[in-house]
């Protein structure tokens, strides 16, 4: 196994072709450019095929069509192409097909900048997209997970036959850092039985997802529902760093993670009780973290948009602790000692910065 | 008793269900013909689009699957890339493709993709209920150009074929109709030729058929193929429209 100095994008990149990644569709946009340029070298001489689309719209349906097939598919893109694939990923959830999508944010709305955010959480963990569905979202926080969560996406997304989002941003995306290039863990996964391919030697198949009946579209939607709450069951993950004995909280996933986590040691280097919960799955969100909260006097989520990840921790503390905000906008990253003080301030605790 | 005539195999046995007199049937006829007579139902995947061309997925005995719509060519393009060895087809109707689609369309064939496409031409978008399409010709009274299409202000008809024939990556373009049984059973041969193409491996084919819509153009079907014929085939040049030299020699 050997290790390597890698961009974040150029760890998804090769995370993807060493998980079976046959095809890639995909659009150039900054900061996720990377990706496809990589793997626009790599792909095709590791056996597959990488097709640069007119648009963000067609590689996202490009994907549909490889998926259908039942071959392993990934595309990337940055917020405002990850948006135009939202059309796209209402069908994959609808009919059922297993994709990775990267998604290496930048700011917004709008075309924005490059800087780090988090402002598509609602937009990844809510169903950008039409019709209500849910799809896997995972946050990697620093280039070895970044590797490590696209190899295992693809066995999530055959496993669940459902998209998986990999959620990073410019700041993780750009970075390099050492990356332990793992084989491919071995999972066990469902046959692709309902894969299209031709029906020689067997009935027809269809992947579509018509349904101009009510009773359809319901049994359809209840269906899928079922999935959800098995994936809510037993998907939910995450980092819980110093939070045993912890009376207070930081809640920061991604990027943030990784700053809370300076935060979390600087406060208890004064000792100050002070832990960390870093969400890895985004959807479904890691309710179980908060479910304990005996001694926990508080809860400071930080974020980079104006408050999302906020609300789903809420629903899970559910009134148990008082539960604040820190955010920084635009591309603008918080500080460790800006996150401590914002902690002395909501909860007045005697803090050094 | 000898049997004459009967369902081809490259169709379910499943009842069309498309309005009377509406040219669907015809044109998925044909297609099911081809598709038997080439051998070749077990290693075609066919991608259906929205509207009433959606409904396709269930007639046809081959694999499918159902694409959002306009995005019927970007679908195939996966398919064909992650199964180049099969046979990839598109069936779908003038919104789709000449409208929604239009970026799709003309990219497939740019790049030559090794698919073949059917475009159902009836000049209006048909299950919303006939409104205004990029192929409404001139005139041409619908739901969202009641005073008749101004084409002052809001353009002139797309001849789909004729633009995607400029594009290299296009070896075989035709534009057909199937009013007549002369011209249907010229339809055949170009929609034969289209599969032949891609068996070849040689480009991207496409095969534009004038359809009628007789319930939103508010015309018996026997008028409808008139209207067909009057308005329709003087605005939109008809034939093998492109046939690139390596097709010759098919």
């Amino acid at each position: 196994m050997s290790k390597e100095l890698m961009k974040g994008n150029e760890a998804i990149g090769e995370a993807a072709i060493r998980a079976g990644c046959k095809l890639f569709f995909g659009y150039p946009i900054t900061p996720s450019t990377e990706i496809v340029e990589y793997l626009s070298k790599h792909l095709p001489k590791a056996g597959g095929t990488l097709l640069q689309g007119e648009d963000e719209v067609a590689s996202i349906n490009m994907c549909y069509g490889a998926a259908s097939t039942g071959a392993r598919v990934m595309t990337a893109s940055s917020s405002p192409g990850f948006s135009l694939k939202q059309e796209g990923m209402s069908y994959l959830a609808a009919t059922e097909l297993p994709v990775v999508v990267v998604n290496v944010t930048r700011t917004g709305p709008g075309l924005g900048g490059l800087g780090p955010t988090q402002a598509d959480y609602f937009q990844c963990t809510k169903g950008g997209g039409h019709g209500g569905y849910r799809q896997i979202v995972l946050a990697p926080s620093k280039g070895q997970e970044l590797y490590d969560f696209t190899m295992e996406a693809f066995d999530l997304a055959d496993k669940y036959r459902t998209p998986v989002v990999i959620l990073s941003d410019g700041f993780l995306g750009q970075m390099m850092e050492p990356v332990e290039l793992k084989k491919r863990p071995k999972a066990e996964l469902p046959a692709k039985d309902w894969a299209v391919g031709g029906c020689k030697g067997r009935a027809k198949r269809k992947v579509a997802n018509y349904a101009l009946t009510n009773e359809i579209g319901e049994a359809n939607n209840l269906h899928l529902e079922a999935k959800y709450a098995e994936m809510k069951d037993s998907l939910q993950r995450w980092e819980a760093f110093q939070a045993e004995d912890a009376e207070y909280l930081i809640v920061g996933y991604g990027t943030c993670g990784r700053i809370a986590k300076s935060a979390v040691l600087k406060a208890r280097k004064q000792g100050l009780k002070v832990g960390l919960i870093r969400p890895i799955t985004l959807w479904p969100f890691p309710e179980e973290a908060f479910a304990n909260l005996d001694g926990v006097k508080g809860i400071l989520t930080v974020e980079l948009n104006f408050g999302q990840m906020v609300e789903d921790v809420k629903l899970a503390v559910e009134c148990r602790a008082p539960v604040y905000l820190h955010n920084r906008l635009g591309g603008m990253l918080p500080s460790e000692n800006e996150i401590l003080r914002k902690l002395g301030q909501v909860f007045d605790l005697a803090v050094e910065v | 008793m000898q049997r004459v005539f009967g369902r081809p195999k490259g169709l379910t046995e499943l009842p069309f269900h498309y309005c009377p007199g509406c040219t669907h049937g015809v044109i998925h006829r044909l297609i099911g013909e081809v598709l038997e007579e080439l051998d070749i139902i077990g290693d075609t995947i066919g991608v259906a689009p929205v509207g009433c061309a959606g409904f396709s997925l269930d007639f046809f005995a081959c694999d499918f699957v159902g694409a959002a719509h306009g995005r019927a060519q970007a679908v195939a393009t996966g398919i064909k890339r992650a199964l180049p060895d099969k046979l990839v087809f598109t069936y779908q109707g003038d919104g789709d493709i000449a409208a929604i689609g239009t970026a799709h369309a003309i990219h497939v064939a740019a790049r030559g993709e090794k698919i073949t496409s059917i475009m159902v031409n009836n000049a209006v978008f048909g299950m919303t209920g006939g409104q205004m399409a990029p192929t409404t010709i001139g005139g041409q009274i619908t739901t969202t150009s009641p005073y008749g299409r101004d084409c002052s202000l809001v353009g002139a008809p797309i001849d789909m074929p004729k633009t995607v024939a400029t594009l290299n990556g296009a070896v075989y373009v035709a534009a057909c109709s199937v009013d007549t049984p002369k011209n249907i059973m010229e339809t055949k041969k170009c929609l034969k030729k289209a599969f032949q193409v891609q068996q070849a491996g040689l480009g991207y084919a496409l095969v534009s058929i004038l359809s009628t819509c007789p319930t939103n153009w508010g015309l018996s079907p026997a008028d409808s193929l008139k209207w067909l014929r009057e308005n329709m085939m003087p605005v939109y040049e008809m034939g093998e429209l492109k046939v690139a030299e390596e097709v010759k020699a098919l």
